[in-house]
């Protein structure tokens, strides 16, 4: 459905780029930023709807943060268009960005104001914000209302992070790797944040290492590498997930032997029916997000699972 | 959807006046409630004062003391603290961290953040130089400015700290971080403090000292300062026998055009190595 440049190479030779999607929130064409000799971003596309929750997926040094900060207006770009909520961030304008919320991998800096002060000082610059203390309720600082931002956690800090991010009521959100160092309750906290945002029809752009946050919240899935979109889908159909064939594994006569079939209910009923009793070791499997993400961005399952 | 998104487009951007108020007061509260830039700025000029005031208390001639002498260049010395070394280590840290970009992700004006700079500066020069006269006045005597001599004071103050804050904004831009500048423009201070007629008359340092220090603002705030602090005989000490206010006016004023061009050529809001 999304076109990618990989896809498009596997059909021999580019076409011609399909004209940039007016209505999506997000519409990137041929995106190309180089660093040097180095190619950050080779020839990118991308579309996010308005009202979606799009995670994007991808390696360190994939080239996530370059895509995400060039729709932010931070960095140019060497070539491609690129539209964000209809304006292209080359030519930025106040009005433009006052309807985007930006919570940067490198957070809002340090500083002696109070979470409530920054988030006040936060809302002056916007339109139409929201109260500062409800949105220190959303993301769960009241208690810290009064603290200086540089004396929280770093869990704390991030959702000051993301409260500063979402304070001017934002339509499109950008969160890159919001959930880095957060531990497994906050990060349950923040994605339940995240969704009643989006009940409230925030677009919202996300850059994650967690497979499962992506699984949890994303519409949909984009995979980055080596400065290309390699696929995109709903995170259960990522990588023709959906439709690999199951793996079955049993012990025979002493030896450990695996069949891949597209029909496992079929297979084990012949398999039940060549044992007396029970299988030994039987195991169904599918791939798990994870299996189908290494393998696109280029490694064997089980070598580097845990990056 | 998109309805809805065009029609919050419509929503007026707030009054850039009230994002000015708000930057002030965002500034004044990161200064005030930062221990360490207080001690640096505010602390440390007066302890020079009590210092130099109890020590060198000695007459320069006409009945002047070297106290009164003082008062003219460590209200200068202050000046540039509050304004270059403040602006320079402040913006540094601020562009290291992430603050300068997560503005600039804002719809704030750019120029708020400017204008709530100005006022953190103005605010300090203010604070800086009224601590320092009260102790003077109160602890060693010091014959307070009269009549036009205010004037003189004013102006040669806001266009020292004017050309300061634009040269310090630009200095920023060197440096990697807030411990960066701090290390670059301090020895570079202090340096110019001793040459500059701050701690020691200007007429004592050799010539080839003054010819430097006569490049930067320092020592012409010192001396438009004295004009303000020391009897008019005293000029006959000064290089060129007279206070050269008009002199004083034109170096600061020079500075302050280079200093906006440097400013416009260099800042940056974000970490070098990206853009």
């Amino acid at each position: 459905m999304t076109r990618t440049s990989a896809a498009a190479e596997v059909r021999g030779g580019p076409q011609p780029p399909a004209p940039l999607d007016p209505a999506a929130a997000i519409s990137v064409r041929g995106l190309v930023k180089r660093y040097g000799d180095f190619t950050a971003v080779d020839g990118l596309d991308l579309d996010i709807r308005r009202g979606e929750i799009f995670a994007l997926l991808g390696p360190n040094g994939a080239g996530k943060t370059t895509t995400v900060e060039i729709c932010e207006g931070f960095r140019g770009r060497d070539a491609g268009e690129v539209r964000v909520l209809g304006v292209d961030p080359a030519q930025a304008t106040r009005r433009w960005k006052a309807q985007l919320g930006i919570v940067l991998q490198s957070g809002a800096g340090d500083s002696q104001l109070t979470c409530r002060e920054l988030l006040r000082a936060q809302a002056s610059y916007y339109p139409d914000p929201r109260d500062p203390d409800e949105v220190l309720e959303l993301v769960g600082l009241t208690e810290k209302a009064g603290a200086r931002g540089r004396s929280l956690s770093g869990g704390q800090r991030r959702r000051l992070d993301v409260a500063l991010g979402i304070v001017g009521r934002p339509a499109l959100l950008f969160l890159d790797e919001p959930t880095t160092g957060f531990d497994p309750e906050a990060r349950r906290q923040f994605w339940s944040l995240i969704r009643s945002l989006r009940d409230l029809g925030t677009t919202m752009l996300l850059t994650t290492h967690y497979l499962d946050e992506a699984e949890a919240l994303a519409d949909r899935v984009g995979v980055i590498a080596r400065g290309r979109l390699v696929e995109v889908a709903v995170p259960s159909a990522l990588g023709g997930r959906g439709a690999a064939p199951a793996m079955v594994t049993w012990t025979e006569d002493g030896v450990r032997r695996t069949e891949a079939t597209p029909t496992p209910t079929a297979f084990v009923q012949q398999l039940a029916a060549r044992f007396p009793g029970e299988v030994p070791d039987l195991a169904v499997a599918r791939p798990t997000l994870e299996d189908v993400y290494l393998q696109m961005i280029g490694h064997e399952p089980g070598e580097g699972a845990q990056a | 959807m998109s309805a809805t998104v065009r029609d919050r487009a419509e929503v007026a951007l707030p009054p850039v006046a009230r994002v000015y108020r708000s930057r002030a007061a965002v500034e004044l509260k990161e200064f005030f409630r930062q221990r360490e830039s207080v001690v640096f700025t505010l602390v440390f000029p007066v302890m020079m004062l009590v210092v130099f005031g109890a020590v060198l208390d000695y007459d320069l001639g006409a009945g002047v003391t070297f106290t009164q002498y003082f008062m003219a260049g460590i209200i200068a010395a202050g000046i540039v603290g509050a304004s270059l070394q403040n602006m320079a280590i402040s913006i540094a840290t601020e562009r290291s961290d992430g603050t300068l970009k997560h503005l600039s992700g804002t719809p704030m004006p750019k120029s708020a953040y400017f204008v709530g700079k100005v006022v953190q500066v103005l605010a300090v020069t203010v604070l800086i130089a009224a601590i320092l006269l009260a102790v003077g006045v109160f602890a060693y005597g010091i014959d307070l400015p009269s009549g036009s001599d205010w004037f003189t004071f004013v102006w040669v103050a806001v266009l020292g700290a004017a050309a300061c804050t634009l040269l310090g904004i630009a200095v920023s831009s060197l440096a990697k971080n807030g411990r960066s500048a701090s290390a670059m423009v301090t020895p570079i201070a202090l340096v110019l403090q001793f040459i500059s007629g701050v701690f020691f008359q200007f007429s004592q340092v050799p010539a080839w000292m003054q010819t430097i220090a006569s490049l930067f603002p320092l020592k012409w705030m010192a001396q438009g300062l004295r004009s303000v602090f020391l009897p008019d005989v005293l000029a006959a000490e000064e290089p060129a026998g007279t206070w050269e206010l008009g002199r004083v006016a034109l170096v600061l004023g020079l500075w302050c055009v280079a200093g906006l061009v440097l400013c416009v050529l260099t800042f940056r809001w974000q970490d070098r190595g990206t853009d």
